[in-house]
């Protein structure tokens, strides 16, 4: 039997690896992602006072430490017993949903979009950020750029600090904003606004408008009929900061809803001996190992995730990309995992929707931003959406506030299992009579990148570039081929 | 490095780190041109081409500067950490993690059975009847898989190998990593062994009001809302910004947020848990044993927690003390 190892960073620096297993006919046998690193927060968070949790718990992932650090600051609210005053409330989602905006702009346009707008068969080298900015001008490159940087210093100028903000409580947050600080928020929101619109005109003219894109999106090898997970507010719109989780199955039909807190009722997590990062599934439905359809309990949490399991946006420009979207792809749900590039940017015009929507309200400079909790701390579940799927932070406290049991389901995790099957599904359709068929791994690490996998919050990977090489090795472990994306 | 003796080779490395120091170096921005105007960079795996092997055929000392970020807890960051070392002529310990062990060394409270057992069986969400962890080699129906050996241990770079510069942070404010690159390609670097970085301590470069600290209770944060104007510790509330080296600009007492000391101990402190409990005790307004007692008791639950948060790893403590079977009277 033949083996081929995908190492995203090459074989020993091992920040996710990848077997692909091939038999004597040359067909993919087996493919596993391995997760080789394991940091053990839910163990050495068992003693520390509850409240350092949004501080610590950021630790995990410095690409999205803004999502744990909000959901452990709402698992503070229920620790304590205490419901933010409304002002507290929006500023926590305009802060979320500045984050959200600036974190889906880097992936579209340092990681997923390459492919599309430079090319799935581009040159390895021009497949990056420079390569979307040679294409599309070096005007839009400024405009990527300015909207990080902008959003990372609102980030800042509202937490405290660009990477591993200090300030949500339970009860609140510390610190409110000012008028002027209101007004600077806000204008830089509009401009995120139209950043957005053009994001999404840039995705028609160059996806939407390529048939051999549409069809590669279309395809069947980036196919997965699982469920999926998202948050949902009152109407069943997508939310970031808060709702309820809505579960739907491969058919599109609701298969549960359920409030943050009784996560445990819905979701188990299965471990297996050679990957450090568990395997999240519906605990309902039940494990039945790493296939999909409605008997299986794997589920997707990710941008095309939140979209199949809401009945729209909430947002007025984001509601129509979103009813254009089904139109186009054919209706709900959508398990075409490529299409997950486009939803990321229906999601990053609702952030920038809703960042406006917020900043706009002038009582959101009030001084209401927090208030002191009455009770004893005791239990309590903090749950935001992650840009890579729904987080979940759950801590049981002695009478002091100090932890005594932490548990932490992150975003990238829900998407294990899936992941796996969706790198296996694209080796067993690229890889035919033990030919690795050109360009093969950008195909493979296309099925593995429209999640976005991020596993700072396993490990970590970075929006930027994923080397890859395939090393082939015959049954006595020697290697006798290795293909390599870059020339050198 | 003048223009004479050609572009510099920079390498950039994380091990168990969370990523926020490669987030802090891209937030330098538009100036990553200016070091890719001075530098090759030969290996930076998150942003470019990676690979160890290129890595492992460079001469000793071929890299003129590496930042390597995380610590190091498994077999394969310390085979990186050596391997980088051998490979570099300036090895610098970037950010909290490879500095001091930063949040992650907390994990030196525990030990790898107890991660595991916590992680793997306890956590109400994992459902794991038949008590699998995961394991070095696994034998599957297609061949075998490997994992990383994960260490008992969190330790910091200087742990592992000699390390020339410290840049402490977590992560590394944009504008210092700026600093410290414009002293590297100026040659003005201090002596080996040195941080680069101020030399004050936050307290310098908070705005708030100071006058004389007599504390007869700290609070915890959820306690009290301070007010925006006074000495967070003036209040009652644990600031460590006395003990930390500045750098950061005060940045979480500007948003009403008590430092966490992520900037870590000043030149010349020894033991940064130590310092902070020095300042602390001297800010007490109470000369009965007693009372002294009880204001610590109810206000810092958690020592180690709360003096060790960022330095645990890097400490006098350096780790939880496992008990000899011997010494328990042969148990």
């Amino acid at each position: 039997m033949k083996r081929v190892t995908i190492d995203p960073i090459t074989r020993l620096e091992g920040h996710g690896k990848i077997e692909i297993f091939l038999n004597d006919q040359g067909e993919v046998a087996n493919a596993y992602l391995q997760i080789p690193e394991l940091r053990g927060f839910e163990r050495f968070c068992v003693g520390r006072p509850v409240e350092e949790m949004p501080n610590l718990t950021a630790r995990i992932c410095g690409v999205c430490p803004e999502a744990h650090h909000m959901a452990a600051t709402k698992a503070l609210d229920a620790v304590f017993h205490v419901d933010p005053p409304a002002t507290a409330k929006k500023l926590r989602e305009l802060f979320y949903s500045i984050f959200f905006a600036t974190d889906h702009t880097t992936h579209f346009y340092a990681l997923g979009g390459p492919d599309f707008v430079v090319g799935p068969d581009a040159p390895k080298a021009e497949r990056n950020i420079l390569g979307v900015i040679n294409k599309v001008g070096l005007e839009i490159g400024g405009q990527v750029i300015k909207m990080r940087h902008v959003g990372h210093n609102l980030i800042q100028l509202m937490g405290g600090r660009r990477v591993h903000p200090n300030w949500g409580l339970p009860g609140g947050v510390s610190r409110g904003i000012t008028e002027e600080e209101r007004r600077e928020i806000e204008a830089a929101g509009r401009e995120a606004v139209e950043f957005a619109k053009f994001s999404l005109q840039l995705f028609d003219k160059i996806v939407l408008k390529n048939s051999e894109y549409v069809a590669l999106i279309t395809g069947d090898v980036y196919v997965q009929k699982t469920y999926y997970m998202g948050t949902v507010d009152a109407n069943n719109h997508v939310n970031f900061y808060d709702g309820m989780i809505r579960v739907v199955g491969p058919d599109g039909k609701e298969h549960a809803k359920y409030h943050p807190k009784d996560y445990r009722d819905y979701v188990a997590e299965r471990v297996e001996p050679w990957s450090y990062l568990k395997f999240p599934y519906l605990k309902k439905v039940g494990w039945k190992g790493f296939v999909d359809g409605p008997d299986s309990g794997v589920y997707q949490a990710t941008p095309l995730s939140r979209l199949n399991a809401s009945d729209g946006m909430a947002t007025p420009l984001a509601q129509k990309e979103w009813q254009r979207f089904y139109e186009v792809l054919g209706g709900r749900p959508v398990h075409h995992t490529l299409a997950t590039h486009w939803a990321r940017l229906i999601e990053l015009l609702y952030a920038t929707e809703r960042w406006v929507e917020l900043a706009s309200d002038p009582s959101i400079t009030g001084k209401d931003f927090r208030v002191l909790p009455k009770e004893k701390p005791t239990e309590g579940v903090g749950c935001v959406e992650a840009p890579r799927g729904t987080l979940t932070h759950h801590y049981v406290t002695d009478e002091r506030g100090l932890v005594v049991k932490a548990n932490l389901i992150v975003g990238t995790t829900n998407n294990n299992a899936s992941i796996c099957m969706a790198v296996r599904r694209a080796a067993q359709k690229l890889i035919k009579g033990g030919q690795i068929r050109e360009g093969l791994l950008n195909r493979v690490e296309m099925a593995f990148r429209s999640y976005d996998p991020c596993f700072g919050c396993a490990t970590h990977s970075l929006p930027g570039q994923m080397p890859l090489e395939v090393v082939i090795r015959n049954s006595s472990g020697e290697v006798v081929e290795r293909l390599s994306q870059y020339l050198d | 490095m003048s223009e004479t003796q050609g572009k510099g080779k920079l390498a950039l490395y994380w091990a168990a780190s969370c990523g926020g120091c490669e987030i802090a170096v891209l937030a330098i921005d538009e100036k990553i041109l200016e070091v890719a105007k001075h530098f090759d960079i030969v290996f930076w795996p998150c942003a470019t081409d990676g690979k160890v092997r290129d890595v492992e055929k460079m001469e000793d000392g071929s890299i003129d500067v590496c930042l390597f970020n995380g610590g190091i807890r498994t077999s394969e960051q310390e085979y990186m950490a050596r391997l980088l070392r051998r490979k570099s002529k300036v090895l610098v310990a970037f950010g909290s993690c490879a500095t001091e062990g930063c949040i992650p060394g907390l994990a030196n409270l525990s030990n790898r059975e107890e991660i595991f057992e916590t992680v793997y069986e306890e956590t109400p969400s994992t459902e794991n009847p038949q008590h699998i962890v995961p394991q070095h080699e696994t034998e599957v129906p297609e061949g075998k898989l490997y994992l990383p050996v994960f260490y008992d241990t969190v330790f910091t770079l200087d742990q592992v190998v000699p390390v020339d510069y410290y840049l402490p942070g977590c992560p590394p404010e944009a504008e210092r990593i700026w600093d410290a690159i414009v002293a590297i390609l100026e040659g003005k670097l201090p002596p080996k062994g040195s941080v680069i970085g101020a030399n004050t301590t936050v307290c310098d470069e908070c705005p708030r009001k100071r006058t004389e600290k007599k504390i007869k209770k700290f609070y915890r944060t959820w306690e009290i809302i301070p007010d925006e104007e006074t000495c967070l510790l003036e209040q009652g509330i644990i600031c460590c910004g006395v003990a930390t080296r500045a750098g950061c600009g005060a940045r979480c007492p500007r948003v009403n947020s008590p430092c966490i000391g992520c900037y870590g101990p000043n030149t010349d402190v020894i033991d940064y848990g130590a310092r902070l409990m020095a300042a602390l005790a001297s800010v007490i307004d109470s000369n009965d044993p007693q009372e002294i007692e009880k204001i610590i008791q109810d206000g810092i639950p958690d020592p180690v927690g709360t003096f060790y948060r960022f330095s645990l790893a890097h400490s006098l403590l350096r780790r939880k003390r496992k008990l000899i079977a011997a010494a328990a009277g042969g148990k």
